[in-house]
Order: structure tokens, then sequence, then C-alpha cells
């Protein structure tokens, strides 16, 4: 992947123009001007600008993905603001939200100014969410309102769920006097125990401790009556069980303020693929069962969840090494984001592309009240360009992170991101 | 000969390759009744018995089936705990590739870790167990046994009775008896038989004397005293009360059922020392072919003529 600065005029020509805010497309060009969105339309070819040739692609606000974690501080080792913003750029997102879980936890307002400061000049829009409790005990409330004012977005523990019920009740209610989401990593750590997958057939014939459904399903559950309850706004990250998506079409019907994502990895792999042993699909919450994967994208059809995030998770080779039982839970998936889900849902479901293409901008967008209307002359440009029909084998060379594990290398992706224009600067994968 | 290069587990393994096993294992078993219990078989050959947590028994089986091979072995004794202090898998793993030898039997407590090695050595693998999950040679001996007991292993009904979800024994038994055409019932508390294992073509029944009437033979699982006060048993009291193999329980029932068990026994526990000694009882056969399962396999892996993919 190369990044260059921006010519000064820029020509998209000829391709397929998707509006996910006006849900139109058509086909035309794009003239960028300094930096910003001077045209759109049909400019023609007789300007003095740098021509890309786009037909065949299409071109959209640049992807949001609400939940990264960019390692940074502390765990520069697997990825850092700089790479993760490389790692975003190749998947095609302009956008990103990185989760506070660092080392120390990003619980305090400095930490906040930190991240911004260090995210300013970086080639992606980078926005903290702060920590739900202080060190991410569970227990003290951060100090919200200053962590806002800084720049934090929404609020979370998570890598931890929030266990104690009157801590997370808490948190949505102080949280909601700022609108902004409270978004708990659901998993029952009791019911969990030692579980190092999805419990059902396939843990059992390989002998792995299984995390039940249910470890899920009850902290959602509690979660979604809690929003109920306070009327606050929350966000359900990485669901992976059918059932706690069913709970969350059930319980939006009695709240306009809860919203949902599901990850491309519960939606590509079922536990059957753990029988490799490859401990780059430990993740958490764990592949669940075929079942599961089918009630996801049924559940992502039916229009239940808001959007796409990837809980891009990098971890290094040498944890990854170990045997299962050691490896660290998660799985980097920025750059295979597209690839992934336009497989699943588009070619093999039949969601229609500009409906992903809207789980993966303008919804994730509206969930954190950012700009959403990309697509407007006078803007600054932040555009996505991708290939919705490229066949690719998936392969270390696609990765652009500091790490490196990822259980898609060898798998067949269908879709790309070619060219990702976002602050400035050009991005174009190879 | 056979199909695979390694012995990882029973899983999906061929009917046919077992049966090639147990009939190469039936010929060893001779020449360790005889005087002079050596063959040269593998001779030149080098085996690793690679054992990241004890297990004396496994291990010396292991062994003496690799003397009376003529390999030459080393034993490795790694702890896992010094792995988790950050001695890579991987670094012991390429450090025992590097001397050149043909074979590694590993013993890991965590399952899956053989698989892993396949990552990062070419020698051959066989499995002395990994943790919860698979112990094929143990499996090949329980039904070389039921074989030499029976005749046949087809049609045979089983029972295994005790910690299914804890043990490594009953997963690698099912899958192996089920490809042979046995029946299959476990028996044991009904938080220590792991979810959806019915979906694996077993029956679960928890009443004993059920299963101690409706078996040929019967499989007891150690139960081990860890097990108790975390919440999995009550007491020992009440496992024998409800799953144990008493001399009062058996006399109950009329059929002479064969009573197995893999070892290391909890006498007075899971089994009482009378059963244990009794003439129903094939554990000490189990012992022996175990030596002779493992030449077998020890055998048709390095010696035998394989396709060895690139
Ligand atoms: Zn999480």
């Amino acid at each position: 992947m190369d990044i260059k600065p921006l010519p000064e005029k820029l020509l998209l020509h000829g391709g397929t123009i998707l509006d996910p805010k006006a849900q139109r497309s058509f086909t035309g060009d794009v003239l960028i001007i300094d930096g910003k969105i001077a045209e759109i339309g049909s400019v023609g070819s007789n300007t003095d600008s740098t021509k890309i040739d786009c037909s065949g692609l299409i071109i959209t606000a640049g992807f949001c993905d609400l939940h990264v974690h960019f390692r940074e501080p502390g765990r520069e080792d697997k990825e850092t603001l700089a790479s993760g913003s490389r790692a975003a750029l190749a998947g095609g997102f302009t956008r990103v939200c990185v989760m506070p879980n660092t080392s120390p936890p990003i619980d305090t307002p400095e930490m906040v100014g930190n991240i911004i400061d260090k995210a300013a000049d970086l080639p992606v829009h980078i926005h903290p969410i702060g920590a739900v409790t202080q060190q991410q005990k569970g227990f003290e409330l951060t100090e919200m309102g200053g962590l806002l004012e800084t720049g934090a977005v929404a609020f979370s523990d998570d890598g931890l769920p929030i266990s104690n019920g009157s801590v997370m009740r808490m948190a949505l209610e102080y949280a909601g006097m700022f609108d902004v989401p409270v978004i708990n990593h659901a998993e029952d750590l009791t019911l969990r125990n030692d579980g190092l997958m999805n419990e059902g057939r396939v843990s059992t014939q390989l002998g792995l401790p299984g995390n039940p459904a249910l470890s899920e399903i009850t902290m959602v559950h509690r979660d979604l009556e809690l929003a109920v309850l306070t009327g606050s706004k929350l966000h359900v990250p990485h669901v992976s069980t059918a059932g706690a998506a069913d709970l969350i079409r059930r319980l939006k019907a009695k709240s306009q303020n809860i919203t949902a994502e599901v990850t491309p990895h519960h939606l590509f792999f079922n536990d059957e693929a753990l029988k490799s042993f490859d401990t780059n699909l430990k993740v958490a919450p764990p592949l669940r069962s075929e079942t599961d994967r089918q009630g996801l994208i049924q559940a992502v059809l039916d229009g239940v969840f808001d959007c796409i995030a990837t809980d891009h998770a990098p971890h290094t080779i040498e944890e990854k090494e170990g045997t299962f039982d050691l490896a660290p839970f998660g799985m980097i998936g920025l750059e295979s984001c597209f690839g992934a889900v336009n497989r699943v849902l588009v070619r093999e479901a039949g969601l229609s592309l500009e409906k992903l293409v809207q789980l993966l901008t303008v919804q994730p967008r509206r969930i954190m009240g950012f700009d959403d209307d990309l697509l407007q002359v006078g803007k600054k440009a932040e555009l996505t360009i991708f290939d919705p029909d490229l066949k690719y084998t998936f392969q270390v060379s696609d990765i652009h992170s500091k790490s490196a594990n990822s259980p898609y290398v060898g798998h067949q992706l269908i879709g790309k991101a070619r060219i990702t224009i976002n602050k400035g600067i050009i991005a174009k994968n190879h | 000969m056979l199909q695979n290069r390694h012995l990882l587990g029973l899983e999906n393994y061929p009917r046919e390759d077992i049966q090639t096993i147990l009939d190469t294992a039936f010929s060893f078993r001779e020449v360790l009744d005889r005087p002079v219990k050596k063959v040269p078989a593998l001779q030149g050959k080098t085996v690793v018995n690679l054992f990241f947590e004890n297990s004396t028994r496994t291990r010396i089986s292991f062994e003496l089936a690799q003397k009376r091979l003529s390999a030459d072995t080393v034993n490795f004794a790694a702890s896992s705990s010094s792995l988790k202090k950050g001695e890579s898998f991987k670094d012991t793993a390429q450090n025992i590739e590097a001397m050149k030898i043909d074979a590694v039997v590993m013993r890991h407590p965590t399952p899956g870790a053989p698989w892993h090695l396949t990552k990062f050595v070419d020698a051959i693998i066989i499995n002395a167990g990994d943790g919860t999950h698979e112990h094929p040679t143990q499996a090949i001996l329980d039904m070389m046994s039921l074989q030499e007991k029976f005749g046949r292993i087809e049609g045979l009904k089983i029972g295994i009775i005790g910690d299914i979800r804890h043990g490594r024994v009953a997963l690698s038994n099912i899958y192996g008896l089920i490809t042979m055409g046995a029946e299959v019932t476990l028996c044991g508390p009904a938080n220590l038989i792991p979810p959806f294992i019915t979906d694996l073509g077993v029956t679960v029944n928890h009443n004993i004397d059920e299963v101690l009437e409706w078996a040929d033979a019967i499989n007891i699982l150690r139960i081990q005293r860890e097990r108790m006060g975390i919440g999995l048993i009550p007491s020992i009291r009440e496992y024998r009360r409800l799953f144990g193999i008493t001399t009062e329980r058996l006399a109950q029932h009329k059929k002479e059922i064969v009573i197995m068990h893999p070892g290391p026994m909890n006498r007075g526990v899971e089994i009482d020392s009378s059963v244990a000694d009794s003439d129903q009882a094939i554990i000490l056969d189990q012992v022996l072919n175990g030596v002779a399962s493992r030449m077998s396999i020890l055998y048709l892996l390095l010696g035998g003529k394989i396709e060895q993919p690139k």
C-alpha cells in the first residue's frame, strides 16, 4: 500500500457513486480540490487534474469502525496508533474508535488528550473511547464529563465485562446525562468459567472447555433491560449468539437508544473451524455454532444490527504460537473486513450492497454522532473506493497491522478497498 | 500401510487402520511371551518421549515398547510451568527436531498440543494424551483387550463409568469403539458428562445398575481427588453410593461383566479392591496389551512403508 499526499486536484473518474446517506447510486465523477469535494456528478475529463479511472469501482463514504484495539500506550509491540491507521486505510476505514483497554487504560481526561494529540497527524480519524470505571476495575466510575470534554466519544471497559449490575446501571445513568453510549463486553464470567471456545458439540469433540452461549445471553439481557429502565444509550458490541440477537430485536422495540454491532468473524467462521486448533481463531466472545452464525446473518438481514465492527485485536506471533490455553483472545480484522462481510452477507446471504455500505459508513457514524453526510460539495474528502467483485485469497501481504494474527489467511474473500482518501492523503492498495 | 502419518487422535480414524493396528499388536503380543522379548524392527530409529506432564505408566509403556523394537529412546520431561514462564513450546519442539529424531511421543496438558507440534517439527507424532482431549493409544490397548477377551469388538456393549469430562481416556475410546461397531453408554455424575456428547453416537444413563445389567464390559475411569470440594463431586461417600463399582453392587447382577480400568486406580473410591483383583477384571492384561499396542503403532508408523506427503 502506498500512502501519498493528495494531489491538488484529483478527479475520480467514471465510478459508481454510492451515497449511503441519500441512499442512491449513480455513475459519475468526484472532483477533489485541496482535499475537499469540489464537484460530484459528470465532471468530464477535460480538467487539469490528476485522474484516476474508477470504472468498475464504487466510490462511497469512508468506512467507520467503532471497535478497534490499537494497544497504545503499553503494547506498542502489538500495534500503535500509526500502524493501526495503516491497517485501517488498507481496509477502507477512514475513522475508528479505539478501545481503552490499553496499559494503563484510558481512564482520565489527560490520557484521552494524549491519544487525541498523538492521532492528530495520522491519516485516520481516531476517536478514543474512555473507560467506564477507573482502571477498568468495574467499580468506581471515571470522570466521564472530563473524558468527553477532552475528546472521548463513548465509554467501555471492553476486554472485561462490567460484572456488577449496579455499576452498569450507574454507568448508564451517568453517561445518559451526556447522551453518549455505554458499550459493555457482555460475558458472564461465572458462566464462562474457564471456557476457551464455544460450548457445543465441537468443544466436546476437541476436549476444550466450553463457554456457553448463555454467558453472553444473560448479560446482554441484563444490559438491555437496564437500557430500557434508564433510557440511556447502550451499544452492544460483538454479538456472537442468535439468542442475544433475538433479545436485541425484542428490546429495541422498547427503547430507541439501543444499538448493536456484529463482527465479520462471527459472521464468517463457526466453531467447526477450531478443529484446526488455530490460535488465531481464539476470540472473546468465541466463534459460535453454525446455528448462531446463521441467526446473526438473519439478524443483519432483518436490520437488528446497526453496524459492523471489526474488534481488531492485534497480538504478537510469539503469543499466538503458544498452545491453545495460553494464547490470548483476539484477532485482527480491519484489512479483511470488507472482503469477508461482502462475501457472507452480499454474495451468500443476498443483502444489498447498499445496505452493507450503510452498515460500514453512515450507521456507525450515527451511533457516535459523527457527521454522516460525507458526499457533499465542500466537505473534506473522506472516501473509500472499493472493488465489489474482486475475488482473492487473503494473504499475509494484505496485512498492514503490526501483528499478523488473522485466521483469514488462505481464505477466499470477495471485494477489497482499492483507494482510501482521508485527511489530505490517498492510500492505494496493490 | 496406515493412511495417516501421525497418530494424533481416533476421531475419524479409518476402521481398517484400527484393525491393522490391532492385528499387528496381537503378533507383537506373541513376541512379549517369548524368552527373548526383542525384535530389531526399529533398529537405528530414534524416538523422543516428550512429556509435559507426569505420567509414569504411559511413559514406561512407550519406553518398553521402543526398547522391545530396538529403537533408541530419549526421555524429555518438560514441565508445563516452565512454558508458562516464557520458554516457548516452539523452542522446545524445534530443539528436539534439531536432534534429528524420527518420532515424538508427546503428553501435554492442553488439548490440541500435538496438532500444534506438527506445525513446528517434521517428525512423526504420536499423541500420548493431550489434556481432556484424546489418548488414542490407551483406546487402542482397551480395544485390543476387548478383542482378546471377546474375540470381537463389533456389537459389544461397553459402559464407560465416571468423570467423562475431565478424563482423556473417554473421548478416544468413544471414537474408536463407535468406529469399530460397539455400542457405548456413559455413566457418571451429570455435571461430569460433557454437553452434546450424545452427538457422538453414545448413550448417557446415570443409573449405574441399569448400565451394569446392559453392558458386556465396563471401563471405569479414575475419580481424581482434586475434583472434590469444588462443587463437582459432593463427597466420595456420595460418589460410591451412586457410581462406585463395589463388590455388593456387582453381586446383585447375575451377568458376569468384564471390568476394565486404565489406571492408576483409586481402590475404595471408584472401584473396590476385591473387584479390581477379581477374575472379572482384565486390568493387568490391559497393561501388557499397552506395550504390544504401542509396539504395533510405533512399528506401523516408523517401520512400515508410508507415503510421506511433502
Ligand atoms: Zn470485547
